[in-house]
């Protein structure tokens, strides 16, 4: 079962629930926690994993042969996003802006381009509370697109079909995002009820009618802001699955790394009763 | 000599822009017949790679020289490349006019 946190709006708990339900249920069945926010994964502060195993994520960039082109210019033509240029009988290469998506390899007359692979982050494999499988990755500094890390990331989960698979999004509705939830069964949406949250709410529903994946709302800091959120679920009939309270413990165990089982162990029954409901609809 | 100079409107009259990826056009002067042309910048479009794509522009209009605000570290490898020399607007530079008669003056900074 493959269940990611997201929540559009960015600092409303994602983390703390992703963390907590593998967590509550780590003693039940196999569970995998995949921090897929690789521009500032934050998982490990919280379930404190030991690495294993270490990978490059890569792109494969065009390396031009300069024997054999000819400088024609097709593949500066053919890029999208204008990763190449051709200055006098030379083509220039971008790294940074290059997709790895091969189109000037495969349009080349000459065949003079080769691809290399071109390191853009990490992939990392451990364990977490000695049974939660944990896979973090994480874009290097400077390098602008996270979307291959996170594919390549999730190509690294073996299927296996009793797992419980969690999956801690990127915040925001963007390509990152999308790239997260491709595959999902079930999406947990984490909301406040606030004029932000129910903006950026209903931007990731957009996201998830397109890509027909079922969602059920959990509004975290329940008892701030306003009841446009309930409002909202109401209207669509997205379900209200979870509330926690706007709650000063909470607030200060998470910054002390804490989860939100370590403060208040009942919730842990609570992610149980929530994962068999979504079992149940799924 | 072949002037390239981002703006902001079709002429010589109209403001400079300092950005150059993203200026809505790039003004073309000729020093030697006075004569100007203004394009699209195809850069301005863009979701991404507009250095690039304007620096394509550019270098395929045979300029001998840009002038702009700044330049980012794409489109200046590529006038590097292509050995396109790169001037900055100075803050008495207002209009695409003024831009070519600091040109002329020897006024404008090289970007380094």
């Amino acid at each position: 079962m493959q269940i990611a946190v997201a929540s559009g709006k960015g600092g409303t708990g994602k983390t703390t629930i992703a963390t907590s339900l593998a967590l509550s249920l780590a003693g039940l069945a196999k569970v995998r926690y995949f921090d897929c926010d690789v521009e500032a994964p934050n998982g490990h502060l919280f379930l404190k994993p030991t690495f294993s195993e270490s990978t490059q994520a890569v792109i494969q960039i065009p390396k031009i042969q300069t024997e054999t082109c000819t400088a024609c210019g097709r593949c500066v033509d053919v890029c999208q996003f204008h990763a190449l240029a051709k200055v006098g009988e030379n083509i220039l290469v971008f790294p940074q802006l290059c997709h790895g998506c091969g189109s000037c390899t495969w349009n080349c007359p000459e065949n003079a381009i080769v691809e290399v692979p071109n390191p853009i982050g990490s992939l990392e494999r451990g364990k977490a509370m000695e049974s939660i499988g944990f896979y973090r990755g994480q874009l290097t500094i400077s390098e602008p697109m996270p979307t291959p890390v996170i594919r390549q990331l999730k190509k690294l989960r073996q299927s296996s079909p009793d797992t419980i698979d969690i999956y801690d999004a990127p915040g925001g509705a963007s390509c990152s995002v999308v790239e997260t939830l491709r595959g999902m069964d079930f999406v947990l949406l984490v909301t406040e009820s606030t004029p932000f949250g129910l903006h950026d709410l209903k931007q990731i529903m957009g996201i998830l009618k397109d890509m027909d994946i079922s969602a059920g709302v959990i509004i975290n800091r329940d008892g701030i802001g306003d009841n446009a959120v309930e409002t909202y679920c109401t209207a669509v009939k997205l379900p209200i699955l979870l509330r926690i309270p706007f709650d000063r413990q909470i607030a200060e165990g998470v910054s002390a790394g804490k989860t939100l089982i370590d403060i208040y162990p009942e919730y842990s029954a609570l992610f149980q009763q929530l994962v068999n409901q979504i079992q149940e609809n799924c | 000599m072949i002037l390239l100079i981002s703006a902001q409107n079709p002429s010589l009259e109209s403001n400079i822009d300092n950005r150059f990826g993203r200026s809505p056009w790039l003004i073309l002067f000729n020093t030697e017949t006075n004569q100007w042309e203004a394009f699209q910048n195809p850069g301005a479009s863009q979701s991404g790679g507009a250095g690039v794509a304007a620096a394509q522009f550019v270098v395929d209009q045979k300029a001998d020289v840009v002038l702009s605000g700044d330049f980012g570290p794409h489109a200046a490898t590529a006038f590097q490349a292509a050995k396109i020399e790169m001037r900055l607007f100075t803050e008495t530079t207002a209009t695409v006019q003024e831009a070519v008669d600091h040109f002329k003056n020897n006024q404008l900074p090289k970007f380094q």
